[in-house]
């Protein structure tokens, strides 16, 4: 894991400073809440629906047991002892007090943390695969590069006031566990003559227009990665829309310019970027890679599971992933348990996996964009005790990636921007798909939730995706099928008419009823979907 | 002509600009006529268009007409990219929390519409010790600063 030194030490400290008087200024009444607003923001404190409520950062969803119990500590000693864990692998706590902010994010620094550029108008915490480093399938471990591009978008000067928020995403396999395509940048690391590159991919998002980013350059040596990430944000910080706010990201400009064109003006700017010396020697990358090398692992560790407790097997089976080491495994947590609220985990629930981690899983963590919890390097011979532990605290629900593994936005019940509530639908959904055999039954299918057309809840990325609408006052939640933000990646399409919230519940039933009923040999949902179309499922909700 | 701040108030810092300098022109009217020396950027138009000329600039001022637009800060940074040395000025609504960035992308004047109290100004521009990235100041990166 990436270890501070004595410089980003100094930028943390010098950050929580200048806050630290901007909220003193600001309660003084010094500056307006307009005024403070950008600044507030770009430290990652929202005003929300009831209070202020506060994002932390988690760099490319990596933590250690230190910095996790931190987490539990600022859950327990200024929010309401819980916190949400987001689709950006970030944390954020939704019960905060101005007042406290401050105080907060020295705690954060005392273990290496911070919540800045999780919001407002700049470089958002840089996202990646959540199992970096130990997935059987990437080509090498893609945070050496995030950790990079953290470094030089942290504080950048020029682009702290972009039209609109920008989010970067990286990957290094083929299978996309972080819905690269759907990112501001999406950066895939690459292989080309015994080189690794970045293959750059701009103008992803989902937001009310969703797009899929098209590929802009297939591949950018290391050497040139951050004067080609600078080239892309000139060109959008110049002629980025700033005349409509739902007009502004990135993915509007390359759609109107066209992918070419917009190519065309980052190869220029790139030119003249180059030439300016702002990309680090290999050594500095070297020195950030070294921080991620592999932890000890032990190759001649027992391969063998004991599966002779039935429901440990269920959940080995569901929730445990193969490690690119033998004897070794990736267990994924899922904060998902049936009548739960996505994503969230008490403060007792953080500590819990912190210790986990600490004891079997060379203290690593790891928040996946799906708002669960990863620990990515445990031996096989610890699963059981590991399941054990985790089923006393609540925390074994054998779901990962199956319909009540639900991504879900926090929506009305905290949001000052949702039109419905998010996590009632959620509940009612997992409540009535509660039988693991049935779940079981329906295999690998993604549901997301958004509460309003901005979608934090990846709705459009969905193989089943709901969308909360405010219909003459009330509730509506329009249903969409057959999206995916993974490396089959799509947008899903509305089936038609909306529901009330126990319609929507009913007319799911009826659509994966209608897949059992027409799937071909080995067909997940979305496959069969593709295969037959919308008109049968829309037969099947409105027929 | 461009209405002036009133910098009565600012910090007597050097580069805060005087009074009694010549006024700036629009780009339009600066590329149309050739004596002026002093030209005024608005947020949509190209620095790039002062380019073949900034050896007879002595002042560029680009215009912040809300602080929320940072279109600016890639002007001045084009500027200076390209080898101005001349005075560049950030104007408009410039507030005390940027004023650090504009500094680092090349802005060694301001004129902010509202004053600036100094001691705050004096605080957010010592605030920060290095700088993770490259910018138009000639601040070494700190990945410089770990590999000698």
């Amino acid at each position: 894991m990436y270890k501070y030194d004595e410089y980003d030490h100094a930028m943390v400290a010098a950050r929580v400073a200048e806050f630290s008087d901007q909220v003193k200024r600001r309660l003084a009444g010094e500056i307006t809440e307009d005024q403070f607003k950008p600044l507030r923001l770009m430290n990652g404190l929202y005003l929300q629906l009831h209070a202020y409520m506060l994002r932390v950062a988690v760099p490319y969803g990596t933590l250690d047991s230190r910095q996790m119990r931190m987490l539990a500590h600022i859950a327990r000693k200024y929010d309401r002892d819980y916190g949400h864990f987001t689709t950006r692998q970030n944390i954020q706590y939704n019960w905060i007090k101005l007042e406290d902010a401050p105080a907060i994010l020295e705690d954060l620094a005392s273990v290496e943390m911070h919540a800045i550029q999780t919001s407002g108008n700049c470089i958002r915490n840089i996202s990646s695969d959540q199992w970096a480093g130990a997935a059987a399938d990437e080509i090498t471990d893609p945070r050496p590069w995030a950790e990079l591009l953290r470094q030089w978008s942290s504080f950048h000067p020029e682009f702290s006031y972009l039209p609109r928020k920008f989010k970067i995403a990286v990957i290094a396999a083929d299978e996309d566990r972080a819905a690269m395509r759907l990112h501001d940048i999406g950066i895939q690391i690459v292989e080309k003559d015994g080189q690794h590159g970045a293959a750059f991919y701009v103008g992803g998002g989902m937001g009310r227009t969703p797009m899929i980013a098209p590929l802009i350059k297939d591949f950018v040596p290391l050497d040139d990665m951050l004067s080609y990430a600078e080239a892309c944000l000139r060109v959008y910080n110049r002629y980025g829309r700033r005349d409509n706010i739902y007009k502004a990201r990135i993915k509007i400009l390359i759609h109107e310019l066209g992918a070419d064109e917009y190519r065309r003006q980052v190869e220029e700017e790139f030119v003249h970027v180059k030439s300016l010396g702002i990309d680090p020697p290999k050594a500095e990358f070297d020195r950030i890679a070294a921080q991620f090398a592999p932890p000890p692992l032990d190759a001649s560790a027992p391969d063998e599971i004991d599966r002779s407790d039935p429901d440990f097997a269920v959940w080995v089976d569901q929730n445990v992933a193969a490690h690119k080491l033998p004897g070794h495994a990736i267990v994924n947590i899922s904060l998902k348990p049936v009548g739960g609220i996505p994503g969230d985990a008490s403060s007792a629930q953080i500590d819990l996996m912190a210790d986990l981690a600490e004891k079997y899983g060379h203290d690593e963590l790891r928040v996946t964009h799906a708002q669960n919890i990863v620990l990515p390097h445990v031996r096989k011979a610890d699963l059981y005790a590991i399941w054990q532990a985790l089923d006393a605290a609540g925390l074994a629900t054998p779901n990962l990636d199956l319909i009540s593994d639900i991504i879900a936005c926090p929506g009305l019940d905290y949001c000052s921007l949702a039109n419905a509530r998010s996590i009632p639908v959620a509940q009612k959904i997992a409540t009535r798909f509660s039988d693991l055999g049935r779940q079981k039954e329906l295999g690998e299918l993604k549901l997301k939730i958004s509460g309003c057309i901005n979608a934090c809840g990846h709705h459009h990325a969905g193989h089943i995706g709901i969308l909360g609408v405010d219909r003459k006052g009330t509730e509506n939640y329009q249903l969409l099928l057959g999206g995916s933000g993974a490396e089959d990646v799509s947008l899903g399409t509305i089936t038609g008419p909306g529901f009330d919230e126990d319609g929507v519940v009913d007319a799911i039933e009826r659509v994966t009823d209608k897949y059992l009923a027409e799937r071909a040999e080995g067909e997940r949902f979305v496959d069969t979907y593709r295969r037959i179309g919308m008109a049968p499922f829309k037969e099947a909700i409105y027929g | 002509m461009v209405e002036r701040a009133d910098n009565q108030s600012l910090p007597q810092a050097e580069g805060w600009h005087t009074d009694g300098e010549e006024p700036c022109v629009t780009l339009d009217a600066f590329l149309s006529q050739s004596n002026a020396t002093a030209v005024r950027l608005e947020p949509d138009e190209d620095a790039r268009a002062l380019i073949p000329h900034l050896d007879r600039l002595a002042l560029i001022e680009v215009a912040f007409p809300k602080f929320r637009d940072g279109r600016g800060y890639s002007s001045a940074r084009i500027l200076r990219e390209a080898g101005y040395v001349g005075e560049l000025r950030a104007q408009g609504d410039v507030l005390v929390d940027q004023i650090a960035y504009m500094k680092r992308c090349g802005f060694d004047t301001f004129a902010p519409e509202k004053d600036l109290n100094p001691a705050d100004v004096e605080a957010a521009l010592s605030r920060w010790p290095e700088h993770y990235q490259g910018a138009a100041d000639g601040a070494v990166p700190i990945w410089k600063l770990r590999h000698g």
